[in-house]
């Protein structure tokens, strides 16, 4: 599904991913653990296009097709997602209309026709179900005024309807109390399955619990220098981060 | 220096010819206070950069081409269909074409009869003392060469009534087009909303055509007690248009004055609003402009509280693009007595291109010691993290944009409480953004 081959990014002058190679198969959960300033928001940032990283070697391929050519709404479109750690406020822009927006701009991409109002309300009624939303979001402007929890529930709202094949997710647990991280883990756990891959990146073990990954990687000063399986992550919670620079 | 003599001797010259046609001849207060605006009017001229107030609108090279009163030319006739387009459903409406009232392009079937709806000139036959008793009574203090103009040269304009207590059902449309090049046309319009009444009126002005014209219109609006008055202004002149318009609104204890203005069209385009707010009355200022190639918008805004415990809500936005440039000057003042007022002055701009340019300024000016104030002036461009962030929601950065733009403008066009104007408004919005990606179905 993603394939990343010793990818290389700068900022500016200065290294921050220094040749990390990953392969993530159809269906796999895959966790990207690290210390802050590892690299790992670097990391989702330059999956998703965002602009102000320059990539000096390596390659990203999305089923076979190079990411780096393509714009980020083209990403979006071939089936790469990416919940944001920090969801921005849109105001003036109303839920319902960025998720129809995005639903048939992928649908048009795939050469689908386009879903019109009342199957869409229909489409939409059913997944904001998933994630025990009322339906009042909707009708709210893009994330303004939503609590942390309320924002990370909308991006996994937008995730169930446009359906993406490559899920990344950016510390989707910080910032979350326990109930809500239980709601977040069962939407993305209802998403789950073998056409559909996800690469978690996170700080702690936590949302691991809820979200059970196939393979766990540490990240550490811009390489992945360990990887293992769901039992590294509790290792790593236990020991904490500087037993991996020791491990060397 | 000299041309702008001679400029101002020609408008002079033509006053003669056209005097004897201006309405309301026989009644010597009007005929008097028509002489004491051409006084001050033939020793200020028309404003320049020179007055503080004008320091970023320079209309001396518009002004100089001395456009004609259209009293001075041959009417045309105008026909309903092509009127069409102009007319906001669910509305009554008064229609003045090239400066002059007309009665079959006008639909006003159904006015309750107790309310007074009628063209100016109208008024001053019919009914002259209830006119004499507004007419130049809410801009008497104010001096600028714009109003002395006015007041001396206006052929035509909306008379409104609305006796006590008296709610009118639906709104009142003011439909202002000129359709000839190179004229001048000048309307007094009269809004009253009697002790409880209420009442929307919607000013709009369009040119046929592109070409250039003056527009010089004042608003005289006066709010009773307990009065409840909402004023909708969309000014979509033709593209070469100088529009200067004044509202000048008088608010007595316990009324409310709301008042949104939407500025699209013309080249040069100055609102100047003025409001005196009474005891415990309430205004709320908002407008909208959107300009883009070489328009320019002027918006200056005075709300004097002369009274205590009133309220003032102001919130203009521009979007400018291409090399369009706005002005903002909002200022509040708060005199010695009145206390507990409670003030809020925001304006927000968009500069969608590196030409762009706004000027902004809020004053306050606050002789009371027990009240509340805020302003704040923001002045930005697209967010690049939330074009980012739509992106990543499949919709291109082109749309992305659009999309944020029209939400910015879209706060305003959500203000308006009359369902058939709103969708009016979103359709000319929605022709701003020719691009695409913005969908009618605004959610």
């Amino acid at each position: 599904m993603l394939s990343i081959k010793d990818l290389q990014v700068k900022i500016g002058d200065k290294s921050i991913l220094k040749g990390i190679s990953l392969d993530i198969k159809p269906g796999e959960v895959h966790a990207i653990m690290g210390p802050n300033g590892s690299g790992k928001s670097t990391l989702s940032h330059v999956l998703a296009g965002k602009e102000g990283y320059t990539i000096t070697g390596g390659s990203i391929e999305i089923e076979g097709q190079d990411l780096e050519e393509m714009a980020p709404e083209i990403r979006a479109r071939e089936g790469l997602f990416l919940a944001f750690q920090y969801p921005v406020e849109i105001p003036g822009v109303s839920n319902i209309y960025l998720l129809k927006a995005a639903l048939n701009a992928v649908r048009k991409h795939q050469g689908l026709t386009e879903v019109d109002a009342l199957d869409f309300l229909a489409l939409v009624k059913e997944k904001i179900k998933l994630l025990g939303m009322d339906e009042k979001f909707l009708y709210r402007s893009v994330n303004q005024g939503f609590s942390g929890g309320e924002k990370k529930r909308n991006e996994i709202l937008q995730m169930a309807v446009m359906e993406p094949k490559m899920c990344i997710m950016d510390e989707t647990d910080s910032g979350l109390d326990i109930d809500a991280l239980q709601i977040v883990a069962a939407g993305v756990n209802s998403l789950r399955s073998e056409k559909r891959s996800f690469l978690m990146i996170t700080h702690y073990q936590r949302l691991l619990d809820y979200i059970v990954p196939d393979v766990v990687h540490v990240l550490a000063d811009g390489r992945i220098v360990k990887t293992g399986g769901p039992e590294l992550a509790l290792e790593l919670e236990q020991k904490g981060y500087g037993w991996i620079g020791q491990v060397e | 220096m000299a041309s702008a003599v001679s400029s101002l001797e020609k408008y002079l010259e033509e006053y003669d010819e056209i005097k004897s046609t201006l309405p309301g001849q026989g009644l010597d207060w009007l005929v008097q206070l028509r002489q004491q605006g051409l006084d001050q009017f033939s020793t200020q001229g028309f404003p320049t950069t020179r007055d503080e107030d004008w320091r970023y609108t320079n209309v001396t090279p518009f002004i100089k081409k001395s456009f004609q009163s259209v009293l001075a030319k041959p009417s045309t006739t105008v026909l309903p269909e092509q009127m069409d387009h102009y007319y906001v459903p669910d509305c009554w409406q008064v229609v003045i074409v090239d400066g002059h009232f007309s009665n079959t392009l006008s639909k006003l079937d159904g006015l309750p009869e107790e309310v007074v709806v009628m063209a100016l000139s109208d008024a001053l036959i019919k009914c002259p003392d209830k006119v004499k008793s507004y007419l130049g009574q809410a801009v008497e203090n104010e001096d600028h060469g714009f109003i002395h103009y006015n007041t001396a040269w206006f052929s035509e304009g909306l008379f409104v009534w609305i006796p006590q207590q008296v709610k009118m059902k639906q709104p009142l449309q003011l439909v202002h087009v000129v359709t000839q090049e190179n004229v001048a046309t000048a309307t007094r319009n009269l809004i009253v909303a009697e002790a409880g009444a209420e009442g929307v009126v919607i000013e709009s002005y369009f040119g046929s055509q592109a070409q250039a014209y003056l527009t010089s219109s004042i608003s005289e609006v006066f709010v009773a007690e307990n009065a409840h008055l909402t004023l909708y202004k969309l000014q979509n002149e033709a593209s070469k248009a100088l529009h200067c318009s004044g509202v000048y609104s008088q608010q007595e204890k316990h009324s409310t004055f709301n008042y949104l203005d939407f500025s699209f069209g013309g080249l040069i385009a100055r609102n100047e609003l003025h409001v005196n707010v009474g005891f415990a009355a309430a205004c709320d200022l908002n407008g909208l402009f959107v300009g883009s190639g070489r328009q320019h918008f002027d918006n200056h805004t005075w709300i004097n509280h002369l009274q205590p415990r009133g309220s003032s809500r102001e919130l203009f936005k521009g979007i400018l693009d291409g090399r369009a440039r706005g002005v903002f000057q909002g200022c509040v003042k708060v005199f010695e007595d009145a206390q507990k007022i409670d003030s809020e002055m925001h304006n927000h701009n968009l500069l969608l291109s590196d030409n762009a340019e706004i000027d902004t300024k809020p004053q306050l000016v606050i002789y009371a010691d027990d009240v509340k104030c805020a302003h704040g002036v923001t002045v930005g461009q697209l967010d690049d993290a939330s074009v980012f962030y739509l992106q990543s929601r499949a919709v291109s950065e082109e749309e992305a944009k659009n999309m944020l733009t029209f939400a910015f403008a879209n706060e305003m066009v959500d203000q308006i409480k009359v369902s058939s104007f709103k969708s009016y408004i979103l359709a000319l919005l929605l022709q701003k953004f020719p691009q695409g990606g913005i969908e009618q179905e605004w959610l």
